[in-house]
């Protein structure tokens, strides 16, 4: 399995970033399937409504010849964290934290939709997709966000915590290529942004929650080439599941109105390594 | 009239009977005992292995920040000071601050590495990269999520931060090997920063600033 995974990253460190940054300044080009890699079967619901970006790029007139491109938002890729033999943290009265992300992505995803956003899951069922595939789900999308759901082990019960990765080493490639490993570095502002708009609203509903979005060495952030974000809800330690059921509608509509705030703001780095 | 060969026979098997069930006993406890031993015998290896490093009690003693969490139910790191006889080599030292660290507190629940959990070794490089070999129960017990395993890293990182100043990037391996997370979550890829600053000649403390709840960040990949 880690060969195969090493396999993999030798194949995705060529992973043209400065490929995508050029076809999202130019609407009517398609990115090059070829050199995205494969996902595992997302799926995508329906737009509910189209975004008055629409995926309309460009403000820029040349995509190399800009330091900043404008891509409307209008996919917000979910992540219910861990799945198959992977249940993730695990509490003692029988709550899997697999099982409760996916519950909660069902109403992060109708909040989202009705926000008009259009919902890519990296998973529906109890599958465990890679970190690589569900990164892959997020960089296959134009105009995307990447929010990945968590429960943790330990942690004030009914509180929320946004994480957005830490520093990552600038990308130094002089072919103006991300590597694959470190597709995140160009999107830390973004990420931060996003993210603390979203903790913002759930510091407003779950008291006990942190004000601003906190960095982490989150291994699932690190490979997406999107503003993305991890979401963990505390904990798996709660007597009851309903505690934490209770808690989805609110994590639901911090997430949906924290992407609705920064919709404006999207801005993608069009230059590799660029820092927004 | 019973012939007298079936005499011996019963006479035979009733002694049987009860030399089985003197001896019977007396085997089972010489088995129980074996596997002891045998048991033992692993856990004096993996002791052996992770011996805690002799305290040479000509080291001076000196101020030694240990960060371990500040409160059970929502933790973040807090340094705490203790006295300890630290060598002035840099991995030896690494060594007996990290032991120490695994030890824990004196209240258990602000632990933040799990109580099972062995640094199998330390290497420091010329670069200034520490290696940091630890059992495989550090990824195992520890509680699974961000925020503990962040919070795990985070308490080695500040450790060697603050009492090793030649320890500039901290790379975490289990049982000799390269994993991809601590427990799902937290990215042992990479290495994480320790010390910005040159390496200069072993300080202590007195005036390091707190740094609890700073990220380890990833340094390289």
């Amino acid at each position: 399995m880690l060969l195969q995974v090493r396999n993999i990253l030798r194949i995705k460190s060529l992973f043209p970033m400065a490929l995508v940054a050029a076809v999202l300044a130019s609407p009517s080009q398609t990115p090059p399937q070829a050199q995205q890699p494969a996902t595992s079967t997302p799926t995508t619901a329906s737009p509910t409504a189209p975004s008055p970006q629409g995926g309309a790029a460009g403000s820029a007139a040349s995509p190399f010849g800009a330091q900043t491109q404008h891509a409307g938002l209008n996919v917000v890729v979910l992540d219910p964290a861990h799945g198959g033999t992977d249940p993730g943290a695990r509490g003692t009265g029988g709550i899997r934290e697999s099982e409760i992300v996916l519950d909660f992505a069902i109403q992060v995803r109708r909040a989202l939709e009705l926000q008009g956003f259009q919902v890519v899951q990296t998973r529906q069922g109890n599958e465990n997709p890679s970190f690589d595939d569900r990164s892959a789900t997020a960089n296959a999308q134009r105009g995307a966000v990447f929010v990945t759901l968590h429960i943790s082990s330990t942690g004030l019960p009914g509180t929320a915590r946004v994480y957005v990765n830490s520093d990552l080493p600038p990308v130094t490639d002089s072919n103006g290529l991300i590597p694959w490993d470190r597709a995140q570095a160009p999107f830390l502002g973004l990420s931060k942004k996003f993210g603390d708009l979203v903790q913002g609203f759930l510091f407003q509903r779950f008291k006990g929650s942190p004000e601003a979005a906190q960095t982490a060495s989150v291994r699932q952030l690190r490979t997406t080439a999107a503003p993305a974000i991890a979401v963990e809800i505390s904990s798996v330690t709660v007597e009851n599941r309903t505690d934490l059921d209770r808690m989805a509608p609110g994590v639901a509509d911090a997430i949906a109105r924290g992407a609705a705030t920064f919709k404006p703001s999207y801005v993608v780095p069009s230059i590799a390594g660029a820092q927004p | 009239m019973t012939p007298p060969w079936k005499f011996w026979v019963i006479g035979g098997l009733v002694v049987a009977v009860l030399a089985a069930a003197i001896y019977f006993p007396i085997l089972r406890r010489r088995v129980k005992r074996a596997a002891r031993l045998q048991q033992q015998s692993e856990e004096q290896a993996r002791r052996e292995l992770a011996q805690p490093i002799a305290v040479n009690p000509g080291d001076p003693r000196v101020k030694t920040k240990l960060f371990w969490a500040s409160d059970a139910i929502d933790p973040t790191l807090a340094p705490v000071t203790v006295e300890l006889p630290l060598s002035n080599d840099p991995a030896l030292r690494s060594k007996q601050v990290l032991n120490t660290l695994l030890a824990g507190p004196v209240d258990t629940e602000l632990r933040t590495l799990p109580p099972d959990a062995l640094l199998l070794a330390f290497y420091l490089l010329p670069d200034g990269t520490g290696i940091a070999d630890f059992s495989e129960a550090l990824a195992t017990s520890v509680p699974s999520g961000i925020m503990s395993e962040q919070l795990a890293v985070n308490s080695i990182a500040r450790t060697l931060e603050a009492n090793v100043p030649q320890v500039q990037r901290l790379k975490i391996l289990i049982h000799g090997q390269e994993v991809e997370t601590l427990a799902g979550h937290v990215d042992l890829t990479g290495t994480f920063v320790v010390n910005t600053k040159p390496a200069q000649a072993p300080a202590i403390p007195a005036s390091t600033p707190s740094v609890a709840g700073k990220p380890a960040t990833p340094a390289t990949k």
